[in-house]
């Protein structure tokens, strides 16, 4: 695991020492995280990442996890899919489902924090327990266009936090609490975004009867309807009428998720199309999409709807041009011709990756941008900055607050 | 060899770290936009105008303020959008007259651009308003000369000449930068303090910035 210094000659020592001076700030109080899960998931990932760095920085941070059986986080996993727009019936039994979990939690689980940050939906109703102690609901879903029955719900314990995080500011209402702007992060560290050695990039490719004799141009994402893997083929089959190039479709397997399999299917179906197509069922391996990114000329990410998209973050780390969907948090990574291409159709992700393919100096250039883009706004370092900002932000109210 | 000029009282460098605050207001035509300048929290006008240059200090010089990119990218205003921008943001002391001048630019053209006011942007594309918080911490650097102010400035933060230049100087309206301040009234230096005075922060990267600040102390050292 990354120690905090290993970040200084990615980000500076400056960056570093500020982290420093921000933690003094935060002696004596204790941080509790409370989400559903130690493993799986992006938020796990993060706090796994986080909680150490936390208490090697001096901020003592501690993380619990939920108890709940299968019905509770089948119905959680419903309310997932609605608050991303998605229409499924929710019934009186699956908000009884709910709270008698989150009652079994309320009076199992103790929250000693002086913070308490709990983490999306799951575990929302434990603020019923709480006292004088401070507490933020940090929300990772894509609230901006929810099923209302779920998210009034939502909303009688939302009101009860001291404060709320968002993603993205299209995620955000109107509402009594304050709420902040927080984005994700990429760990420049981990193993899907450090530097490969070439040998590595190069036997993945061969596992994958790759070769790089035409550009590659590359969507990482699961087979979901939402990631619009089928529309990533029409645009490249659009591209490929004007310029030899090659696509790689790379995502996580979809055993489990029998809508999953439904597109793998058209997925498949469609790629008989052109024998320069290539389906990758990666099993969770960083390496290999890293390795994948790297070796691509163009990435392109293509999704319907999306929590904040850091697949775009990982790309421009690697200073890749992309082409994005303008959805969820994607247009706060890419300024449109500054750090990379926005789109809103499928003919306009063929005539921006047209673009990219035939300007590979433009194409430079905007991945450099991203890269620096990333770079200042989407690190863990940033991320970390920011919670501990938040934290103190329970004490001051004011829009000046001098430390 | 020249005699080093104490200052009357040190200079302390500070840093300002900011996190953005959401407040659910949004707009999606050029008509909410103006009603919405119009009332929100000065933090927010702040915010708008300098987050690109801080975000996209690598895409300087000319950062577009966020009115001025949404209204082209977003509204396909350009006219419009090219007239947010070069709103001088350093001739304004004080976030109320820049708010000013931003929903003056934004009346004029709509009063002579009535089809303007039908323009909306899509779902998922309106203007968010956002508060920027700013949290100021004293650093340990404090100095009482120009030769330990030049040699600080070079490894100080972006985050502390960011504070000393445009926050200080507009968000405390304080009128001027501090580092002109302090050299004007605590060094006596006042041509640097001038020319330090004079230059605009808004069309130069904050390294720029920066490497021209060192450049001129060098020239009246």
């Amino acid at each position: 695991m990354a120690k905090i210094e290993d970040y200084i000659p990615i980000v500076g020592e400056s960056v570093i020492n500020d982290l420093r001076l921000l933690a003094d700030r935060l002696k004596g109080r204790l941080v509790q995280h409370i989400n559903s899960t130690a493993v799986g998931g992006g938020v796990a990932e993060i706090l796994n990442r986080m909680v150490p760095l936390l208490n090697e920085l001096g901020v003592n941070t501690k993380w619990d996890v939920i108890k709940g059986g299968e019905q509770f986080f089948e119905v959680t996993k419903k309310f997932h899919n609605v608050l991303h727009g998605r229409i499924e019936n929710i019934t009186k039994q699956d908000f009884d489902i709910f709270m008698e979990a989150s009652n079994y939690n309320i009076n199992n689980l103790e929250t000693y924090g002086d913070i308490v940050f709990v983490h999306d939906p799951q575990p929302i109703a434990l603020i019923n327990k709480k006292k004088d102690n401070k507490w933020i609901w940090r929300c990772h879903v894509d609230v901006s266009n929810p099923y209302e029955v779920v998210w009034d719900f939502l909303m009688n314990f939302i009101i009860k936090y001291d404060s709320a995080v968002f993603s993205a500011p299209s995620f955000s209402r109107k509402l009594s609490i304050r709420q902040f702007l927080i984005s994700p992060s990429i760990d420049p560290l981990s193993d899907k975004n450090k530097e490969l050695p070439q040998e590595i990039i190069e036997a993945v490719l061969n596992k994958y009867k790759i070769i790089r004799n035409k550009p590659i141009i590359t969507q990482i994402s699961r087979f979901d309807r939402l990631k619009d893997p089928v529309g990533v083929i029409e645009a490249y089959l659009k591209v490929k009428k004007h310029i030899d190039c090659q696509l790689v479709l790379a995502g996580g397997s979809a055993s489990d998720d029998p809508e999953g399999l439904k597109v793998l299917e058209e997925v498949m179906e469609k790629s008989k199309l052109d024998q320069d197509i290539h389906i990758l069922l990666l099993p969770q391996n960083d390496i290999e999409v890293n390795a994948l990114q790297r070796a691509s000329d163009v990435i392109i990410q293509k999704s319907l709807k999306e929590g904040f998209g850091l697949t775009v973050a990982e790309a421009l780390w690697k200073k890749k041009p992309v082409v994005a969907s303008n959805v969820g948090g994607i247009p706060l990574q890419i300024k449109h011709k500054y750090s990379g291409l926005l789109c809103h159709s499928l003919d306009g992700a063929a005539f921006e990756l047209k673009q990219f393919l035939s300007s590979p100096a433009y194409a430079k250039k905007m991945g450099e941008n991203g890269h620096q883009h990333i770079k200042d706004n989407y690190l863990l370092t940033r991320h970390l900055r920011e919670y501990m900002l938040l934290f103190l932000s329970l004490f001051h109210k004011e829009d000046m607050v001098y430390l | 060899m020249t005699e080093v000029i104490k200052a009357k009282e040190p200079f302390r460098f500070y840093t300002r770290m900011h996190l953005s605050e959401l407040t659910g207001l949004k707009a999606s035509n050029l008509i909410q936009l103006l009603e919405l300048i119009k009332r929100v929290p000065g933090s927010c006008i702040y915010h708008h105008t300098h987050r690109f240059l801080q975000q996209h200090q690598y895409l300087s010089p000319e950062p577009p303020n966020d009115f001025a990119y949404w209204v082209t990218e977003i509204l396909g205003e350009d006219e419009l959008g090219e007239k947010l921008a070069s709103i001088d943001t350093v001739e304004y002391t004080s976030i109320h007259a820049l708010r000013q001048a931003i929903s003056i630019t934004i009346e004029g053209y709509l009063e002579e651009n009535i089809l303007a006011k039908l323009r909306f942007a899509r779902s998922g594309e309106e203007f968010y308003f956002i508060k920027s918080i700013s949290f100021i911490v004293p650093t340990s650097f404090v100095v009482y000369d120009l030769n330990s102010f030049e040699e600080v400035l070079k490894k100080i933060t972006m985050d502390s000449i960011y504070f000393h230049i445009f926050e200080a100087r507009l968000r405390l309206e304080r009128k001027n930068n501090d580092f002109s301040n302090w050299l004007e009234n605590s060094l006596g230096r006042v041509k640097l303090a001038n020319e330090i005075s004079k230059l605009d922060p808004y069309t130069r990267t904050l390294d720029g910035l920066k490497n021209k600040i060192l450049e001129l102390i060098n020239i009246y050292k």
